[in-house]
């Protein structure tokens, strides 16, 4: 776990006493909201539909347990006693109230955390493999990098004022669980001849115009990687679009100019900025190494798992649904689902994420983490100690067996909440969720990414969802478009749109109609989803969906 | 011939809680859209809307929404106005919580 130093921590306070000093002059009159407004956006404070939203970095999703408590005591004491975990690794508070933020912001300092660049022109939080450090299938630990990437981003002069918002996300795995391909920069360690660096993808990114990341650089060593970033995110603060906004991302200037050709100014640029980088990056990283170093995985016998495992059903279940293989054959990775049937996708109660904290504490090494799929993780458990987390977990609903799993949904805060939106997403999860276990199909069904945005910008991350569905308003009604096949993986793909929309009380039975033409058509129990939707296509899926259509082209 | 004028009311959230609120006839702003008042005519809505805008220490965001006429006040035309006045649908949250207190 990455602790502040002396620099940190006094940056952070002057910068809370600016904004703290900001808050008070907006509240007085003497600064207008147009002035006021880019403040709050660079300290993460938004105005919602209801009420201001805070949303607090966490840095590569990696949490201690006291950094989940302040989390847990900033939900009780300004908020109502939760809080949302999001895609971005972050943690959005829906209830502040303006004159509370600065105290906020100063609890959160407490713990080394803040909200700095989760909003504006900027780089965004860095978000990582969740499974990072702990994986069986990593090169290396992305964590590391991605602390000296917060640390170079953030206030960056040159950076402060971008065409638009940029977003980069790490992994140490070939196995992509960062979603790297929709990201305007997305890092893949690689060792080469044993160097270790980073494979570069620039451009991907969902939105009203998805697109999956092209490959940059297939490596550029550590020694390199930063002012290669730095020339990056440079060549798109030039010539990227600042007419139009939605032309502005990093995503259309590759498309419109081509990688070769962005390739080329970035190699150019990268040659005026590397001499500038004298190996000062290089020497903190190697001190920021020290903070991730794994814990020291304890021995001991693994029988009573093996016992619980044989004994108790509901145990294996949740065992088979939310345990990953972790890098020490007799340590696990939990992946703690914070999406009960019928609960809102990402939302955890304070009592809640004080339960995880201390799990943490007592079993997984003090470290957590929060998954853009919307979970909580702990990274390191001793596979002994896994019957009294799940003991624990159920007595705090927090056990449900679902991960990777239909009802195991990404929804953005929709209409529900956010200005931006179109629609409402947090409903048709809840719905979806609670209609496929009062079938108790979900286990049945198996691997099935479902993704929900309730306007184009995708928050939901619904063009990557095996069943993709994105909430809109048409002519003054919400209305669900499906898309299907998309994927979040290293074989990312956009998913493709099946037709017209759904009316709001039409959508969840068309999603179940997807799902029994799958479970009749795939061709046995084990192919997924996704598998099927690849080697049969649209047209069975389009046949169940639209039969009125199919009739009278009949 | 020139497009009927649709009836709106002034909407904007409080400085400080960030509640939605409307204006009212008597220049207060009330938490409850029922308590809107209704602008019918063009001109005065502009009007309206910059006494809004003036009130900067106070609310955030002004805008003119579209309204009807209701048996109890106005009421929303759009399904985003009526989460507005409403609050969220997934927690009793909100407005739905809280007995609405007129605001001066």
């Amino acid at each position: 776990m990455y602790r502040y130093s002396e620099f940190d921590t006094a940056f952070l306070a002057e910068r809370n006493a600016q904004f703290r000093a900001q808050v008070e002059r907006r509240i007085d009159g003497s600064l207008t909201e147009d002035e006021f407004k880019p403040l709050r956006l660079m300290n993460g404070l938004y105005l919602q539909l209801h009420a201001y939203m805070l949303r607090v970095a966490i840095p590569y999703g990696t949490l201690s347990s006291a950094q989940m408590r302040q989390l847990a005591l900033l939900a009780e004491k300004w908020d109502k006693g939760y809080g949302h975990f999001t895609t971005r690794q972050n943690i959005q508070y829906n209830w502040p109230k303006l004159n509370d933020v600065p105290d906020m912001l100063d609890a959160l300092a407490e713990v080394g955390m803040h909200a700095i660049q989760t909003s504006g022109n900027t780089i965004r939080n860095v978000t990582a493999d969740h499974f990072a450090g702990a994986a069986a299938d990593e090169v290396a630990d992305p964590r590391p990098y991605a602390e000296l990437l917060r640390q170079w981003s953030t206030d960056h002069p040159e950076f402060q004022f971008m065409p638009r918002k940029f977003k980069i996300a790490i992994t140490g795995s070939e196995n992509d669980r960062a979603v790297i391909k929709a990201h305007d920069i997305g890092l893949q360690l690689v060792e080469r001849d044993g160097v270790l660096g980073a494979r570069v993808i620039v451009g991907g990114g969902l939105g009203r115009t998805p697109m999956i990341g092209k490959e940059l650089s297939e490596f550029v060593a550590f020694d390199d990687l930063l002012a290669y970033l730095e020339a990056t995110v440079s060549v798109w603060n030039q010539i990227g679009r600042r007419d139009n906004k939605y032309k502005a991302r990093i995503k259309i200037t590759v498309h419109e100019h081509g990688i070769d050709a962005i390739r080329a100014k970035v190699n150019e640029r990268f040659l005026q900025v590397r001499p500038q980088f004298k190996g000062a990056d290089m020497n903190l990283l190697e001190e920021i190494k020290g903070h991730f170093a794994a814990p020291a995985f304890r021995d001991g016998s693994v029988a009573s798992f093996e016992g619980a495992y044989t004994n108790d059903p509901v145990f294996r279940s949740w065992v088979d649904t939310n345990i990953a293989p972790h890098k020490n054959a007799d340590h696990a990775i939990v992946t703690i689902s914070i999406k009960k049937h019928g609960q809102t996708p990402g939302d955890a109660t304070a009592e809640q994420m004080r339960v995880m904290a201390d799990l943490a504490e007592e079993f997984a090494y003090d470290e957590l983490r929060i998954s853009h799929e919307q979970n909580v993780i702990l990274p390191h458990v001793h596979k002994s100690d896994l019957p009294a987390i799940h003991a624990k977990l159920k007595e705090y609903e927090l056990a449900t067996a679902n991960i990777g799993l239909i009802s195991d949904i990404i929804a953005c805060p929709g209409m529900d909440y956010c200005a931006l939106a179109t629609a409402r997403s947090i409903p048709v999860a809840q719905e979806i969720a609670t209609r496929f276990e009062d079938m108790k199909l979900e286990h049945d069904i198996g691997h099935l990414k479902i993704k929900i945005s309730g306007c184009i910008n995708a928050c939901g991350h619904h063009h990557v969802g095996h069943i993709g569905i994105l909430g809109l308003d048409r002519a003054g009604v919400e209305n669900y478009q499906i898309t299907l096949g998309g994927d979040a993986t290293e074989t990312a793909a956009v998913g493709d749109r099946t037709g017209p929309g759904f009316a709001y009380d039409e959508i969840v039975p068309a999603v179940e109609r997807i799902v029994e033409a799958y479970l009749e058509l795939r061709n046995r129990d084990e192919e997924t989803f996704l598998e099927t939707y690849r080697r049969i296509g649209m047209a069975p899926f389009k046949a169940v969906l639209y039969p009125e259509a199919q009739a009278n082209a009949a | 011939m020139a497009r009927a004028f649709s009836p709106k009311v002034v909407t904007a959230n409080d400085l400080l809680e960030g509640d939605v609120i409307y204006q009212t006839e008597d220049d207060r702003w009330s938490r409850e859209l029922s308590e809107a008042e209704l602008i019918t005519d063009e001109a005065h809505a502009q009007v309206r809307l910059l006494d809004a805008s003036r009130q900067a220490n106070k609310i955030v965001g002004a805008y003119l929404a579209d309204a009807i006429a209701g048996n109890n006040g106005p009421e929303p035309t759009h399904f985003r106005e009526d989460f507005r006045r409403t609050g969220p649908s997934n927690y009793a949250h909100g407005k739905q919580e809280t007995s609405p207190q007129p605001r001066t």
